[in-house]
């Protein structure tokens, strides 16, 4: 009850810091000094001190399983476990909201930190946007998301937090998304500042782009986090669904990425300011507009928290006003037409925009398939779903140039010399790589050629790569070893889905206990069932046998829980990895009789696809520390 | 006619228009293909026969005993309380399916009364409802 009372004043105060500090960035502002006010100093201190002693108050109520709060009657229970008392803290709306906004103002105080080397007024602008953007969340989370409501009669027990969020993967994986998805409103925030101050040029790009990089690669590491975490809870098998959900995630992802390699051009060549911004302005608004799709219950996804349309309404209100506030700027703003600087075609900048194509025709794809099916329904009524085949089919085959230029690209340099010369010798190698490989590929995998040719270009890719890294080590060259190790592994990325999607076994049967079932080269047998009673769960786990041609075993052990807190059932994969593929089963019940329906998966190369993209987010993390 | 500069402007501009128009076509090509309609039992007894050969998505209510297995596949009805439907299945079924609870089913239809699901979707809420059957659980409230 005192927490929650506490927490409600910490997040109010806050509110009141917030106010103050606009007037105080406006008043310093008209002051001709160079350094900024230590008032702005201090009240970032307190507005951020006052947001983190709220969260951390609020996971001491969920700790100690205060029902007297609503969000943890809701969303906790006495029995479960510690660790999931605390991660339940946001696996909820109200909860994750409030750490949205722990990070914006975190954010917000290390950018002061961080750019003391900057323009002051420039600051001062990005302090006051940054600011502005923290206010709307507070009132929207004080207003319609308030974690700290008080129940009158206090239950004595509560709802339970939805066990299939009971996981560590996605224990942490809200933090780590939400780190990268807000690392953007600094990148926003100092978009529209640098283009009022006229300081979109060299120090500005050298500045943003740690925060760029950082952004990134805590997006990339969520994005595989909740990955990772549907592949073995849901018990679908797969990693990646086109569900709605990760379409919005991908979305800010894709638009960074773009940013990543604008920035650079920015960096060194002073061009592309306005295409800099307009993908500065961008990637803030996906991000929110993420949490408008998944935070109002619009999209039917495993996401959707309570639906609420007050809540859908107001992120949407406050997105509207964001993005045409910044398109006043920008039309008012606009950087001037670059007319110095000499364009090549055959260089660094013309790869560069070419990456940069190709991620804004992805996003395209992404943002119609996800969003198609919510005008439609607005429109018409009809109700409709976008499949995955519209996905593959409008971005596999681009992907197959995307390879081509993502190997020959970075090669380049930035003004025309020899780039003819290394353009035609990267062709010839991959001509060569084709014809050694293709035979093989095709002998094994016949109907398929552009999977077959994604995995040759990915391989293309790798070798090319390692070789830049011979370079660096042995013949001492400069080279740009974090971009290395980031492109190295998408490379190893897009091998081990194509492997996956070549080799991957898929069987799905009903079988009684004592029942055996062949397949290809395997035998599966279904041993017997036994029952556990766990803490919170109940549960029954099966016992199979799998047995290949050359006589090795597998035992698998796949789980269905029931749990009391709340209702549920949920099917628990076994799954066995192994270097180069997953033996996965689930099994579920049919309507309480002795079937059970049985989904045998072998994937190939699973675990090298989480791991490739460690690699990526890996390249982005030494580049941070480089510094 | 034009200058060297002129004419390069033109070409880009109407390689540009060019490569999007294409673009757009493939997009709506894409669309149309791969875009699947959520039907409930009542909405399929009018359905028209160009619909019929389509993949579709029926959801509704899992009748009460209506499940029946077999080892390689299952029936069932789903019903939205005016009309309802038969539908085999083989494949995977999620845990929250059974009768009386709700479940959207993807396949084809083979007649207006009977259906072939390719997959039973996993929505992994235990209230979960089909969208049209919300405003149907309200009312009888």
């Amino acid at each position: 009850m005192i927490f929650g009372n506490i927490g409600s004043i910490l997040l109010i105060s806050s509110l009141f810091f917030s106010i103050y500090l606009v007037l105080i960035i406006l008043k310093d502002y008209r002051l001709v000094t160079d350094t900024i006010s230590t008032k702005i100093y201090v009240l970032t201190f307190f507005q951020l001190t006052t947001i983190v002693l709220s969260f951390v108050f609020l996971i001491f109520s969920f700790i100690s399983s205060d029902f007297s709060l609503a969000s943890v009657y809701q969303n906790s229970h006495s029995t479960k476990p510690l660790f999931y008392k605390i991660s339940g803290t946001w696996g909820n709306h109200e909860g994750s909201l409030l750490l949205w906004l722990l990070v914006l103002s975190l954010f917000l105080f290390l950018f002061i930190i961080q750019s003391k080397k900057d323009l002051k007024k420039y600051r001062l602008l990005t302090i006051l946007f940054q600011n502005l953007i923290i206010i709307g969340f507070l009132i929207f989370v004080i207003k319609t998301s308030n974690p700290f409501l008080n129940l009158y009669p206090i239950p004595s027990e509560g709802l339970g937090l939805n066990p299939i969020l009971q996981d560590p993967a996605l224990a942490i994986h809200p933090p780590i998304l939400y780190l990268g998805y807000v690392g953007s409103s600094i990148i926003f925030s100092s978009a529209l500042a640098a283009m009022i101050e006229k300081y979109v040029n060299k120090i500005w790009a050298t500045s943003i782009k740690i925060w760029i990089i950082i952004s990134w690669v805590f997006l990339t590491i969520g994005i595989m986090l909740g990955s990772f975490w549907a592949y073995y809870e849901l018990g679908w098998g797969g990693f990646w669904f086109w569900d709605p959900v990760e379409n919005v995630s991908l979305m800010p992802w894709l638009t960074l990425t773009a940013l990543l390699h604008s920035i650079i051009i920015l960096e060194k060549r002073e061009t592309f300011h306005s295409w800099t911004l307009i993908l500065s302005i961008i990637c803030f608004t996906l991000s929110m507009n993420g949490t408008f799709l998944v935070r109002s219950g619009i999209l039917n996804s495993i996401h959707t928290f309570a639906n609420d349309p007050t809540r859908g309404l107001y992120i949407l209100i406050f997105l509207s006003i964001l993005v045409f506030f910044s398109l006043i700027i920008f039309y008012l703003y606009q950087p001037e037409k670059e007319t110095n600087t000499k364009f090549f075609l055959f260089s660094r900048e013309t790869s560069i925009l070419i990456n940069n194509w190709f991620m804004v025709f992805f996003l395209i794809v992404v943002l119609i398939g996800t969003i198609y099916p919510l005008i439609l329904e607005i429109l018409n009524g009809s109700k409709i779903s976008v499949g995955p085949p519209f996905f593959n089919i409008l971005i596999i085959p681009f992907l197959i140039s995307f390879l081509v230029f993502m190997t020959i690209g970075p090669r380049m340099n930035w003004i025309n010399t020899e780039n003819k010369s290394i353009i035609k010798k990267k062709l010839f190698h991959l001509l060569i790589v084709i014809i050694i490989f293709s035979p093989i590929f095709f002998y094994f995998n016949r109907a398929n050629i552009i999977n077959s040719l994604i995995l040759i270009l990915g391989i293309f890719l790798l070798l090319s790569l390692l070789n830049e890294l011979k370079e660096f080590f042995i013949k001492n060259k400069k080279r740009n070893i974090s971009k290395i190790i980031s492109h190295m592994g998408f490379a190893i990325l897009i091998i081990s889905i194509s492997l996956n999607n070549i080799f991957s076994i898929e069987i799905d049967t009903n079988l009684k206990v004592g029942d055996s079932y062949k397949f290809k080269k395997y035998e599966l047998i279904f041993k017997n069932i036994s029952g556990k009673v766990e803490k919170n769960y109940n549960s029954v786990i099966g016992k199979f046998i799998l047995k290949d041609i050359k006589g090795n075993i597998f035992y698998l052990n796949p789980e269905i829980r029931v749990y009391e807190h709340p209702p549920m059932i949920t099917s628990e994969a076994s799954i066995k990895t192994k270097f180069f593929y997953d033996n996965y089963i689930t099994m579920s019940n049919i309507q309480g009789g002795e079937y059970y329906n049985i989904r045998f998966q072998k994937k190939f190369m699973m675990i090298w696809i989480w791991i490739s993209t460690l690699i990526i987010a890996l390249g982005g993390l030494l580049r941070v520390f480089k510094k | 006619m034009f200058g060297k500069k002129v004419k390069s402007r033109i070409l880009f501009i109407s390689l540009l228009l060019f490569s999007l128009v294409l673009l757009t076509y493939i997009f709506f090509k894409a669309l149309e293909d791969n875009v699947i309609y959520f039907k409930s039992p009542s909405e399929i007894k009018n359905i028209s026969e160009t619909e019929m050969k389509k993949k579709i998505r029926v959801g509704g209510m899992v009748k009460t005993d209506s499940i029946k297995s077999y080892p390689d596949y299952i029936s069932f009805t789903i019903t939205d309380f005016k009309s309802e439907i038969n539908v085999t299945y083989s494949g995977s079924i999620p845990n929250l399916f059974s009768e009386g609870k709700g479940v959207v089913a993807e396949g084809i239809l083979k007649d207006k009364n009977y259906f072939i699901a390719s997959k039973i979707l996993a929505k992994h809420d235990e209230n979960y409802m089909p969208p049209n059957d919300k405003n149907l659980n309200n009312s009888n409230k």
